[in-house]
C-alpha cells in the first residue's frame, strides 16, 4: 500500500490487506540498500496467522518517493511518522543490520509504541569500513560487491538455498543494483554514524530477540556482546551456517525464532 | 575492490548449489527419488503452501536434485534463478506462458531450431499468440516488428543452420526500448562460449540435453532468470505486476522483486502445465556441467581443426562457420564468442542429395542420428532426413542445400575424426565422379 508519510508517499508492504486497528501489528525494516522483498516470506506468515504486517520501504529505497533519510534517528522518527500515519498505537519491530538500529532506536526513545523487538543480524556500533564508505558513497559498483560476498557465510558463496532453483548471490547483488544513487552510501554512513545504540538499548523496556548469524562476517555474534548486555535480558538466537543474509541464508530457523516475540 | 573475488566458472561449475548431503555425508549430490515430501505438522505444511517458508511440496514444483542443478546453471549464467524443466521445448514454453496469453506477438528470430519454430509458428497461434520472424543479423528488422501487443523478443545465440551470431546487446537495446524482454536460446554455446546475461538478454533457455549435459543420454531444458529486466516500469506484464487470483493475489513483482519472473514460472507453470525435470535426469545434467569447460573447449579445438581439413577439399563448397574468412558474421563473432563458435555447423557438398546419402553412410565414428551436443561425434544430412519432404526449392528456403550436412563435433581424438570424414568424402567424391 501507498500512504503519505512527512509529505512523501511511502509504501509498505500489506499482503494486500487494509490495515485492521483490532489487530496486532509487526512492522519489518530492511537493511542498507534493499527493500521490503527481503522480508516477503515472514511477512506472508504473520498475515496468515493474522497480524497487521507492514514490510516498509525506507524512504528513498524501492517504491517509497523522497530523499533518502541520512540518520538512524531519522529513520526513527519515520517509522514513528508511519506508525501515527497508520494509526497504529503500537506494533513489534522487526529489523535487520541498519533496519534493526532503526528498530532499536524506535524502541528507546519511543517505548510505549513498540510491544516487542526482534533485532536481526545486529550490533552497535555498526563501523562501516573504509572502503565500503568511500565505495558506495561513489555509486561504485564495487561497494554491492563486497556487501553481497561479505554478507553471505563462506559456504554459501556457492549457494545452497533452501528456497529452490533461487542463487542467493545473485538475487542479492540484483537487488542492491536496483537501488537509487546515493541510497546505499547514505544508509552506509547512517550506520557508521549511529555511535549512540547502547546506550539506547539500555532504555529497552519491550521484550527483546536478537538473531545473529554465526557465519556471519559483517557484524559477527562477538561483536555483539555489548549490545545484548545493554538490552534488557534478550533472547538471542545464533543460527548455524548462516551469516548476515539471515532472511535468506536460514530463512525456517529465522522464521521459529521470530515467532516467539512477534 | 578490496579483496572481493567470486568463485570461477570452473569453482562454480563442480560446486553452485551443492553441500555434502545433511543426513548422509554424500559428496556427491543424491537423486532424491520422491514425488513428495512429509510435512512436520499442519502449520509447516500451510506455511509451504503459502510461500511463508523454504523447502519442497512435491517433485512437480521443485526437488533437491534439481534445486541444485538450477542454482548451478544460474551461477554459471550469473542471474537470479532457474527452473528445470522436462526439455528445452518445455523452458520455452514455459517462458512464454508465464510471460503472456491469447492476444500477444513475439518477434523471434528466423534461423531457429525446428522444434521452436515449430511452436511459434504452429502451435501457439491456436492459443491467441502470433510470431513475426525476422533476419537474426538485422536488429531493425527487429526493431520494425514490435507492435503494441508484442510481449518478447526471441533468438539463439547461434542460429539454425546457419550460425547467425546473434546480435545480443544490439537487440537487446532494441527490446528494451519497447520494454521488452530479450529470451535467448544459448543451447548450442553454453555458458563457457558466452554470457547471455552480461551482454544485455534478460532470459536464457538450454535445451541441457546437448552440452550441458553432454553425453546424449538424457532430455532436459533450463529457464533461467537474469533479474535485471524492470517488470513494473515495462508494464506489459499483469502476470508479473497485478494480483494473481490464482495464489490468494499474489503480485509476483511486489513480493519477490528481482526473482518475479522465475517466481511465478515455478507457482504458476510448474504446477499448472507440469513440463517438470526427472530428479535422476537433474543428477545426469549435473555430472555433465562438472566438467563443461573441459568438454566445450575440447568440442571447439576438435571443431576448428575439422574446419580446417574440410576447407581444403574440393568436395566442400561451402561451409557455415563464423570464425571463417567471409562468414558475415566473422567480426561479431571475434567479439561475442572469443572462445568460440561451438561445436555444430554445416557444410555443403558437391552432388546434391545424393552424395550427401553417400557421405553419412560411409562414416563409421560419427553416428547418423537427430541430435547434437554430444560427447561422441555426430551427423546428419537434413534433405534426406528432417526435411526430406522438402523439394530443393524449399530446402533452398529454409536455407538448406540438398548437399547440406550438419556436424555436431565430439571429443573423441580429432585424427580419428578427419580420417572418418575423409571416408566420407571419399564416398561423395566416388559418386559425383561416376556422375560426371
Amino acid at each position: 500500500m501507498k500512504i503519505e508519510v512527512g509529505g512523501n508517499s511511502a509504501y509498505c508492504y500489506t499482503n494486500g490487506r487494509v490495515i485492521d486497528a483490532a489487530r496486532t501489528s509487526v512492522v519489518f525494516i530492511h537493511g542498507s540498500g534493499m527493500d521490503h522483498t527481503v522480508w516477503t516470506l515472514p511477512a506472508r506468515h504473520f498475515a496468515r496467522h493474522g497480524r497487521n504486517v507492514i514490510a516498509v520501504d525506507l524512504p528513498g529505497h524501492g517504491r517509497s518517493a523522497g530523499p533518502g533519510k541520512q540518520s538512524v534517528e531519522e529513520m526513527a522518527d519515520w517509522i514513528v511518522a508511519l506508525l501515527d500515519a497508520l494509526k497504529i498505537e503500537q506494533a513489534a519491530l522487526a529489523g535487520h543490520s541498519l533496519g534493526s538500529l532503526v528498530a532499536l532506536d524506535v524502541a528507546a526513545r519511543h517505548p510505549a509504541r513498540v510491544r516487542a523487538l526482534a533485532l536481526v543480524g545486529s550490533t552497535a556500533p555498526m563501523p562501516v569500513s573504509d572502503a565500503i564508505l568511500a565505495d558506495s558513497a561513489a555509486n561504485r559498483h564495487s561497494a554491492f560487491d563486497m556487501l553481497t560476498q561479505w554478507g553471505y557465510s563462506k559456504r554459501h558463496q556457492y549457494g545452497g538455498n533452501s528456497n529452490p532453483g533461487i542463487w542467493m548471490v545473485g538475487a542479492t547483488l540484483r537487488l542492491f543494483e536496483r537501488s537509487k544513487p546515493g541510497v546505499l552510501g547514505a544508509d552506509m554512513q547512517a550506520c557508521n554514524a549511529y555511535t549512540e545504540g547502547l546506550e539506547r538499548a539500555t532504555l529497552v523496556r519491550c521484550p527483546v530477540l536478537m538473531v545473529l548469524g554465526a557465519e556471519d562476517r559483517l557484524t559477527p555474534p562477538r561483536s555483539s556482546k555489548a549490545l545484548i548486555n545493554a538490552l534488557p535480558a534478550p533472547d538471542v538466537r545464533i543460527l548455524p551456517g548462516s551469516g548476515h543474509t539471515l532472511m535468506t541464508e536460514a530463512p525456517n530457523l529465522l522464521l521459529d525464532a521470530l515467532k516467539t516475540v512477534l | 575492490m578490496a579483496g572481493v573475488k567470486y568463485p570461477a566458472f570452473d569453482t562454480l561449475s563442480l560446486h553452485a548449489g551443492a553441500q555434502p548431503d545433511p543426513a548422509t555425508g554424500a559428496r556427491a549430490t543424491p537423486i532424491y527419488q520422491t514425488a513428495s515430501f512429509v510435512f512436520t505438522d499442519s502449520d509447516h505444511a500451510a506455511s509451504l503452501f503459502n510461500i511463508e517458508r523454504t523447502g519442497h511440496v512435491y517433485s512437480r514444483l521443485s526437488n533437491p536434485t534439481n534445486a541444485v542443478l538450477e542454482e548451478r546453471i544460474t551461477a554459471l549464467e550469473d542471474g537470479v534463478g532457474a527452473i528445470a524443466t522436462a526439455s528445452g521445448q518445455a523452458a520455452l514454453h514455459l517462458a512464454i506462458a508465464t510471460l503472456m496469453g491469447a492476444g500477444s506477438h513475439i518477434v523471434a528470430a528466423r534461423s531457429l531450431y525446428g522444434g521452436s519454430h515449430n511452436l511459434l509458428a504452429y502451435t501457439l497461434p491456436r492459443f491467441g499468440i502470433q510470431t513475426t520472424f525476422v533476419d537474426p543479423r538485422d536488429p531493425e528488422a527487429f526493431r520494425a516488428a514490435i507492435r503494441p501487443d508484442t510481449r518478447l523478443v526471441f533468438g539463439e545465440t547461434l542460429g539454425n543452420p546457419g550460425l547467425e551470431v546473434l546480435n545480443i546487446p544490439a537487440i537487446a537495446a532494441v527490446a528494451h526500448a519497447a520494454g521488452l524482454p530479450l529470451l535467448v536460446d544459448s543451447t548450442f554455446t553454453t555458458p563457457y562460449l558466452i554470457k547471455p546475461f552480461e551482454l544485455g538478454a534478460d532470459l536464457i533457455l538450454h535445451s541441457a540435453t546437448k552440452f550441458l549435459s553432454g553425453h546424449g543420454i538424457v532430455i532436459g531444458g533450463l529457464l533461467v532468470d537474469g533479474g535485471r529486466f524492470d517488470w513494473e516500469a515495462s508494464g506489459k506484464f499483469p502476470t508479473l505486476t497485478e494480483p494473481y487470483a490464482g495464489f490468494h493475489g499474489l503480485v509476483f513483482a511486489e513480493e519477490f522483486g528481482p526473482s518475479a519472473f522465475i517466481t511465478r514460472a515455478r507457482k504458476e507453470g510448474l504446477r499448472d502445465l507440469g513440463a517438470c525435470m526427472s530428479p535422476t535426469t537433474a543428477f545426469h545434467i549435473l555430472q555433465g556441467i562438472e566438467t563443461l569447460s573441459l568438454r566445450m573447449q575440447r568440442h571447439v579445438d576438435n571443431t576448428r581443426r575439422i574446419v580446417t581439413f574440410l576447407r581444403a577439399n574440393k568436395q566442400v563448397t561451402q561451409i557455415g562457420y563464423p570464425e571463417l574468412e567471409g562468414h558475415p558474421d566473422r567480426a561479431l563473432a571475434a567479439q561475442l564468442l572469443p572462445r568460440g563458435c561451438g561445436a555444430v555447423f554445416s557444410f555443403d557438398l558437391r552432388g546434391g542429395r545424393a552424395a550427401g546419402v553417400a557421405f553419412v553412410d560411409a562414416l563409421n565414428v560419427f553416428s547418423h542420428l537427430a541430435n547434437v551436443g554430444d560427447a561422441k561425434s555426430l551427423v546428419i544430412h537434413p534433405a534426406s532426413t528432417t526435411h526430406h519432404r522438402m523439394d530443393a526449392e524449399a530446402l533452398k528456403a529454409a536455407g538448406i542445400g540438398e548437399g547440406t550436412i550438419r556436424l555436431s563435433v565430439g571429443l573423441e581424438d580429432v585424427e580419428d575424426l578427419i580420417d572418418d570424414l575423409s571416408q566420407g568424402l571419399r564416398a561423395a567424391a566416388k559418386l559425383t565422379e561416376v556422375k560426371s
